[in-house]
């Protein structure tokens, strides 16, 4: 057996509780207190209500740009959960659970979606960037991110998000490369849910996982279950604790699913997805799996469950309310954020627009 | 003062930013120990230390996503690419991310980066070290583009970039990089980054140019001057992004006639972005068309070509008479 296969099999995968909800890894159990738990499942349930809403308002015109993201609930809440406040996030165009419970205002992530500016201009104490559009760039600037806190002599630890797609990007592996190459305080997750778009992640690479191009940077890398938000947890937590701790940075692939489609820009699963396969993922539901574990000791009720769909739903309505009134955008308001200085040719052409709002 | 070239001009600006501010970070590949392939960062980490001018793994996206993740966190990167026609690998990081930071936060997070880059011709480099690439990031929003064509313009237009808090791209003629000398003030000046300078007064016909076509025009301009006693007046344009068109404008007040020489073959470049704006702002002080004198169209050739493919001084006062006569 080659030493390379055998280095790829090296890699761990970890799971807490089992898709029933059973524990399974007593060792690797996070250690919760009964709130943080409850609060875990809380937002677990305000994201698929959200998700289900976001859906339809998609449908009805009253928001854009929407990537669902029923499914992943685990890995994305469970990672974040992992975090301080003053952790930045760098997140992918699908990440917006995360950004939501770092801090930033449904209404804005409302105004992003729509496509209007104030949506990424971020409240000071929030510190994440706006989703990242652009495949693998969010992986170089976190391996930058992560050097700035370095050099500055602060304990903060920067993590950032891709699918299984992106990990062929030329841009993921110079990011965890170079946070190698420097020790940076980065955590890079990958959430494979199996498909980017319509190519099955075996499309993507003859490797095993995906967690073992870790190896290609020199720095740790292990698989975890994405759908068991015990075990994103505590995986995150690890390498969040330990990068703080300037012991460098980790690769974690959360292996999950999206149940719906890539994104609502017209994108049909089931041009590319087998129902079994749908099925299959459905008996994985990162929120039955936590359901039960907390039902089994007495934490979850139904009553619980109401009030976090009711939550969702009026947190929702709350932040379309406010989004609404936020005033539009305008020409030279848009010239005058591109630059502290403006160019003569620029403000020149801030008068041409000037003019025609003032006539 | 001091006699300079301006690979010392620049050495000089970076070792005097380092020391003045300590959000600057100078970084690429081979800058650090080995002081850079032209050795504009000679001496610069063993004085300012590893943690202040380092190398980087070899890959320009890599370094271009690092100075985007370190600006956003309030330092002001210097990085280096080893030959603009590198750039490429880095589009992505300068183009559509570092110049639209600013825009795309509404100013919550801002790019305050340098990237400085060596290009151009005449040295004899191989494949993709020469290209002049700048038209590319004219047409890029949110960046400014200096080029300077003397060391006494390095050393200012370098320190007002590091200082700017939006991106810059720097590009420093490898021909120009130790050509002359030049005098030097010792101290840290700027230069302001969007102003053209008129480096030779003339009133028969303006010559627009950057880089190191601003010393061939000069040559051009004497030589006209010689065999015609006609005055040329050479605009060294020192940005072109922005284009500084008051300053052309009022020169072609004077002389009715403009010609602009560039490096970049003809439809790259910025000359017709200037033309076109000489169109729109000064039609009707010209007496004849605004032509440019460029390579061809094709790639940047090889070696034993390079020195017919750029425009000659002959070449360049040849479209002088040509705008003269019609």
């Amino acid at each position: 057996m080659s030493t390379i296969l055998e280095s790829s099999r090296a890699i761990p995968f970890r799971q807490v509780l089992d898709p029933t909800g059973k524990v399974v890894d007593k060792d690797l159990m996070p250690k919760l207190t009964d709130d943080q738990l409850r609060e875990l499942m809380r937002r677990m349930v305000f994201i698929r209500v959200m998700d289900q809403r976001a859906i339809k308002l998609t449908r009805q015109g009253r928001l854009g740009f929407y990537a669902p993201v029923a499914g992943q609930e685990a890995s994305m809440i469970g990672s974040e959960f992992a975090t301080t406040k003053e952790d930045f996030i760098l997140p992918g165009y699908r990440d917006v659970p995360q950004l939501l419970f770092h801090g930033w205002p449904m209404y804005q992530w409302i105004l992003f979606s729509r496509g209007h500016q104030h949506g990424s201009d971020m409240p000071k104490d929030v510190n994440v960037l706006m989703p990242q559009i652009i495949i693998g760039a969010q992986y170089v600037q976190t391996a930058g991110t992560a050097l700035a806190f370095k050099l500055k002599g602060e304990k903060r630890v920067a993590i950032t998000y891709t699918g299984d797609g992106g990990t062929s990007q030329g841009d993921f592996y110079e990011g965890i490369n170079f946070a190698g190459a420097y020790q940076v305080p980065a955590v890079f997750v990958v959430q494979n849910n199996q498909f980017a778009i319509s190519v099955p992640v075996r499309l993507q690479t003859a490797a095993e996982t995906l967690a073992q191009k870790a190896v290609a940077a020199g720095i740790p890398g292990v698989q975890v279950d994405g759908n068991d938000i015990l075990a994103v947890y505590a995986v995150v937590k690890e390498a969040v604790d330990r990068a703080r701790e300037g012991g460098g940075p980790t690769l974690i692939e959360a292996v999950t699913f999206r149940f719906g489609p890539h994104t609502m820009s017209g994108d049909d699963p089931t041009r590319y997805r087998t129902k079994e396969l749908e099925n299959e993922w459905e008996q994985k539901d990162p929120l039955v799996r936590f359901r039960n574990y907390l039902q089994s000791k007495g934490l979850w009720s139904e009553k619980d469950e109401e009030a976090a769909m009711e939550e969702s739903k009026e947190a929702f309505n709350d932040a379309l309310k406010k989004a609404d009134a936020v005033p539009k955008m305008t020409i030279p308001s848009l010239i005058d954020s591109m630059f502290e200085v403006l160019p003569d040719s620029l403000k020149a052409q801030r008068a041409e627009y000037s003019e025609k709002e003032e006539a | 003062m001091a006699q300079m070239t301006m690979i010392q001009a620049i050495n000089n600006a970076l070792d005097l930013e380092l020391a003045r501010d300590k959000n600057v970070y100078v970084f690429g590949e081979d800058v650090g120990q080995n002081g850079g392939v032209f050795r504009a960062t000679d001496g610069l980490q063993k004085k300012h230390g590893k943690d202040r001018v380092f190398d980087t793994p070899l890959a320009e996206s890599g370094i271009a996503g690092l100075a985007v993740g370190m600006a956003m966190q309030g330092l002001r990167p210097v990085a280096e690419i080893q030959f603009f026609g590198f750039v490429f690998e880095a589009m992505d990081e300068i183009a559509g991310q570092a110049t639209r930071m600013r825009y795309r936060t509404n100013g919550r997070y801002t790019c305050p980066i340098v990237f400085r880059s060596p290009f151009g011709g005449g040295v004899k480099t191989p494949e993709m070290h020469a290209d002049s690439l700048e038209g590319l990031f004219l047409q890029t929003p949110g960046c400014r583009v200096v080029i300077p064509s003397n060391p006494y313009d390095a050393k200012g237009l370098l320190i007002s970039a590091i200082r700017d808090n939006d991106p810059v791209i720097f590009l420093e003629h490898m021909k120009l990089y130790r050509s002359m000398r030049m005098e030097v003030p010792d101290e840290a000046y700027t230069l302001p980054l969007d102003k053209a300078n008129v480096v030779r007064e003339g009133t028969d016909l303006t010559v627009i140019a950057y880089g190191a076509m601003v010393h061939t025009a000069l040559k051009a301009a004497d030589e006209l001057e010689k065999t015609k006693g006609v005055k040329a007046e050479v605009i060294d344009l020192r940005s072109i992004n922005p284009i500084d068109i008051d300053t052309i404008v009022a020169s072609i007040k004077k002389t009715h006639r403009a010609v602009v020489v560039q490096e970049a073959q003809r439809s790259a470049g910025a000359a017709a972005e200037i033309i076109a704006q000489i169109n729109e702002h000064a039609i009707y002080y010209l007496e004849g068309p605004v032509l440019r004198v460029t390579p061809p169209d094709t790639v940047y050739p090889f070696a034993m070509i390079e020195d017919e493919w750029i425009p000659t001084p002959e070449r360049v006062l040849s479209g002088m008479n040509k705008a003269l006569s019609l």
